[in-house]
This record gives C-alpha cells, structure tokens and sequence, in this order.
C-alpha cells in the first residue's frame, strides 16, 4: 500500500516536471525514425523483388520489428539515467528524505515504489512504440506473439537497468552525477556488448553473460528464454538491494 | 514519554553527542537550546529514528527507536530544519501524501487534512503548488505535516529559523496552541533564547555534545543567581524635576536597608533617580526598600526584581575557557547597566 503510494507520488513529480515529456518526446523521436526507416526499407525491398519478378518471402519480423527492438533497446540504455537520476539524489538534496525516513514505512517500500514508479513512466514511453507498431497490423498481420515477447525483453531490460539506476541516484546528493555516473554506466554495459562480439575465451564469455543488451537478442527474435529472464530478474535484484543497503549506510554516516 | 539514556552519537572524525541523558514527561513542551553545531540536531534525528545511536538509549512512548523503530516512527512527527516539503505539489496533495505514508485510514484522511490545514491556517493555500508559497506557509505547511497523524510527540528543529517577526509569533502561537491540550509532548530547537522563555516550560541546555543544565526556566535563574537584584526607580515627593532628592543621600539611604549588599546609581534624569541594588545571598529586600523610600518622603516610582535573563544564562552555561574574559565583559557590561537586563526581563 505505502509502496503505491509513494510511486504515484514519484509519478506524479515525474508528470509535473520536464524530465516525463523531455524523455517520451525524445523517444518518440528516435524510436519513430528507426521505425520509419525500417518500414522504408522494408517496402523498397518488396517493390525491388517484386519488379524483378521474384517472389521471395518477406518477413516484416525479420525487417522491421527485430531491428527496431534492437534499437529501442539501445535508446534505453540512454534514457533510463535521466529517468532514475532524481529518484533519490533529489530528496537527499532537499531533505525530504527525512519525512520519508521518519515515517512508519520501510526502507524496501520506499526502494520499490521509487522503482515502480520510474518503472511506470518507462512503460509509458514503451507505449509510444506500440503506437507505430500498431500502424503495421493495419497494413499488414504481422505475428504478435513474437512483439510480446519483445516487449516483455524490454520491460526486463528496463526494469533492470531502472534498479542500476536507482542504485546510482542513491549514491549522491547530485541529480547532475547521478545522472552522468548513470550514463557512463549504462554506456559500460554498452561496449561490453561489443565487447562479447569477438573471442570465445572464458573471459568473453563472462564479459558476454554480464552485457544486458545480449540477453535482450533472445526476445527481439522472439524467444522466450528462461536463462535471459533469470538474468534480467536477478539483475533487477541486486540493484534494489544495493540501493537498500546504500540507504541503511546513509543511515549510519549521514 | 520520551526517555534518553547515556545517548552518543559519533561520527566520522567528531563526536556529535556525547553521554546525554534526559527524560521528557507528556504534554510537556521542552526546549533544547545550543548554539549551532552542539548536537541538537543529531539528538532529534536520533529520537525520531533517522539515525541510529552509537551508544545508549533512546526510547520514545516506551518503544526503543533501534529495536521498535516502526512503533516509535508511528508516535513521532517530525519538523526538520527546512521543512521537508515537495515544491511541484499542491499542500493539500502534500498533506494527503504525508497524511498515507504516516498510516492515517483512507477513510478519514480529508477530514485530518482539512483540520490541520485549519489549525495551522494554511487552508486559503490548499490549491497552491508548495513551490509557490512564502517562506512562514512553507513552515506552516511543515508544521501541519507533523501533526497529521496526531502523534503523541512532536520533534521541530528550530520551527521559526527563517521567519519574519510576525511570522515568528504566529508560528509560537502554534506551538502553544498545539501544547495547550496536552495531547501532544513537543521537543523544540532553537538557538533563539526568548523562544524558549516565551514557549518552554522546560530547558535542556547542551554544549558541544554535552548536557549542560535541564531545568525550568525559573529553577534555572534562580540557581544561576542565588542574590537578588532590583531596579529601583524614586522621585520626589511629588514628583517635580526641581524637588528631586539628592542622589547620595538616596544611596546611602538604600545601603542602610538591611539585606543590601551594593547600590548602583544608573540613571539620573528629569529628577527621577533610578538604580539597582543587589541583595545579599537568599534575602528579601523589595519590601524593606519600600519601606524605606516611603519613610523617607519621596515617591517610588518602580520597584522590581530583574531576573537574570535566559540569555546571561546561557552564555554562562555555554562559554568555553577561551570565552572566559568575553563572559567577564558581559558580566561587567550587565551589572554597568543593567537597564538592559531589566528590559529583556520584562
């Protein structure tokens, strides 16, 4: 109950200040042009066949929906650290932390109602995409268990890159590092993924276990693995209770 | 109600409480009075569960604030220093907010918002964005956040830092207002001294950590200075400038009274003569005076004791070693012209 109602608060100041439109215009617009291009290509693609005499099978899984869930995915990662960077460093600054730390709830129904709060604005913005999505079942029917699934991979993804976040926003009293220790971050696991591209030692496939673009290839293709979900879940653990312990060690130094 | 024992706070490379010990009985208002940087802050986040004790007790209502601090956080409401206040949200919101978290029932939040909105009049603002409002509604706003959930003991860190004079005395009112039931124990800060005359029944002093006094006011002045001192003010018998008594005449004639231990002449105007006489320890001489001036044939004016002020007090209590010759000149400046005394009495 109290973890509701601090996340419709978080909501609420996300919807009152620039940060909510800021990010969902920005992804919008990202998000639309991938999408607009991939459908552009796409449909040069038929027409290129087609004047050719050919009539090779054309998946729009295989060129639109995969490419841009990949894409989503990346835009993501750089928008999640404005996402999460006030969630605490905010309230540290302006010591509202104190009303919140002197009342009768816990330390994990203020974690998690932060968290699902910045969690319901990431869906919003998800939302967005659906939106051009939908735009392909009118002209087309396209397999929308696959884009479940996908949308699925991103809520995990986001929901664990969302912990990171709030992890990070803990960390600091500044919105402003926060956010920048946020994006460096998000910009590690990044080139990790890269990383993880080439060799095949142990090392790579640690460093290609750890990226959490990796595991989001599964769901783009529209796989259900429960390797990839273990992964996000766990991840999405261990950035909620480093945040519980950040706070109980605020508690102790502060 | 509220119950400290052997409490120390350390931090880092400072200790910030040191060995503090009190006990606060219910419906009392006390006042915790420091200069800045003594441990009244830290004392307060300690009480209201904000930070956990290094070593000692605390206990609120009789739940300890480590072990039981759900229980404690339920019994507290808590002002900190800047009231913690959401600026994008309107106070109505704010409260209904504060009001869900401090576990007031669903069903009768609107009719505790709407009530400490009215106690603390802020309910012309209701509608208005926090961020919008002046300094003293944001301090209103804080105070009625505290109260919200009817807590048996209220902590405020220093309620009126920041406020304008009128607001200042709005703001004590409150306060005095909330006490004046008795439903609420109320622990405030202040490095203000006639806020703690004007408001407290109790003083807990501290100093770098330490306790220094806890008593009433009264019991603290009277301790402070076991003497006497009054202020006296004699005319002539009616009253005229011209036919105004000698002034060493007037002085040897106070000095005969017995229990006078010294005489000071002060003023000399308009052929009123004022001065202040200091007793000897544990004497009565306000009426022997009277007798005195009366017998004499002239007219007494004024005639009343000047307590030592909280703020003399205070520095007393709170000067270092260093501050020694500073505290001297203080002492001097006072007994010079004691006017001063006597005004802030007053």
């Amino acid at each position: 109950m109290n973890t509701f109602t601090i996340a419709r608060k978080e909501l609420n100041s996300y919807f009152r200040s620039p940060i909510a439109y800021g990010v969902m215009a920005f992804f919008a617009l990202i998000s639309g042009y991938f999408f607009f291009v991939a459908v552009e290509f796409f449909v040069r693609r038929g027409m290129e066949s087609a004047m050719m005499g050919q009539s090779v099978p054309m998946d729009m899984g295989d060129y639109i929906i995969r490419p841009l869930f990949s894409n989503i995915s990346v835009i993501g990662l750089f928008l999640i650290p404005m996402i999460t960077m006030r969630l605490f460093a905010e309230e540290k600054r302006t010591g509202t932390i104190e009303l919140l730390l002197t009342s009768p709830i816990s330390d994990l129904e203020i974690i998690l109602g932060k968290w699902l709060g910045a969690m319901v604005l990431y869906l919003a913005m998800l939302a967005i995409s659906a939106l051009s999505l939908s735009v392909l079942f009118i002209y087309g029917h396209p397999d929308w268990k696959p884009i479940l699934v996908g949308y699925l991979g991103l809520v995990l993804q986001g929901g664990c890159l969302l912990a990171l976040g709030t992890f990070i926003s803990n960390c600091t009293k500044n919105q402003i590092v926060a956010g920048v220790a946020g994006f460096a971050t998000m910009l590690l696991l990044w080139v990790l993924d890269w990383a993880s591209s080439f060799g095949t030692s142990v090392v790579d496939k640690v460093v290609s276990y750890l990226s959490v673009l990796q595991h989001f290839d599964t769901f783009s293709r529209g796989v259900l693995d429960t390797k990839d979900i273990v992964f996000y879940l766990s991840v999405i653990f261990v950035g909620l209770f480093l945040t519980a312990r950040s706070m109980e060690s605020l508690r102790w130094r502060a | 109600m509220i119950k400290v024992e052997g409490l120390t706070k350390r931090y880092a490379r400072k200790i910030a409480v040191d060995n503090i010990s009190f006990e606060v009985e219910k419906g009392q208002i006390v006042g915790f009075l420091g200069p800045n940087g003594a441990g009244k802050t830290t004392t307060m986040r300690v009480l209201t569960c904000f930070l956990p004790p290094t070593a000692g007790k605390a206990s609120v209502a009789g739940f300890d604030v480590l072990e039981q601090s759900l229980e404690v956080k339920k019994r507290i409401g808590y002002l900190p220093e800047t009231p913690p206040v959401y600026p994008e949200m309107e106070v109505r919101e704010y409260l209904e907010f504060v009001g869900r978290i401090k576990g007031v029932p669903v069903a009768d939040l609107a009719k505790r918002v709407s009530e400490v909105s009215e106690k603390c009049a802020i309910y012309d603002v209701s509608k208005t964005l926090i961020g919008k409002l002046s300094k003293g509604y944001r301090q209103r706003v804080g105070l009625a956040q505290a109260i919200i959930h009817n807590p048996d003991v209220l902590i405020l860190d220093e309620p009126t830092a920041g406020l304008d004079p009128h607001q200042i005395i709005e703001t004590r009112d409150l306060i005095k207002g909330l006490a004046e039931r008795g439903e609420h124990t109320i622990i405030l800060s202040t490095h203000i001294l006639p806020e703690v005359e004007q408001t407290c029944e109790r003083v807990i002093i501290i100093n770098k950590g330490k306790l220094v006094a806890m008593d009433t006011v009264a019991n603290l002045t009277s301790r402070l200075r076991g003497a006497e001192t009054v202020a006296v003010e004699i005319a002539g018998a009616d009253g005229s400038p011209d036919e105004a008594p000698d002034l060493a005449i007037v002085q040897r004639k106070l000095e005969q009274v017995a229990g006078v231990s010294r005489v000071l002449p002060k003023e000399h105007r308009d052929g009123k003569l004022q001065f202040t006489v200091e007793s000897l320890e544990g004497r009565q001489i306000r009426p022997g005076l009277a007798r005195a001036v009366v017998e004499s044939g002239w007219s007494l004016n004024e005639l009343h004791a000047v307590g030592l002020s909280l703020e003399e007090i205070f520095l007393q209590l709170t000067a270092s070693p260093e501050d020694a010759r500073q505290e001297e000149a203080i002492e001097a400046a006072a007994a010079g012209s004691p006017s001063m005394s006597a005004g802030e009495a007053k």
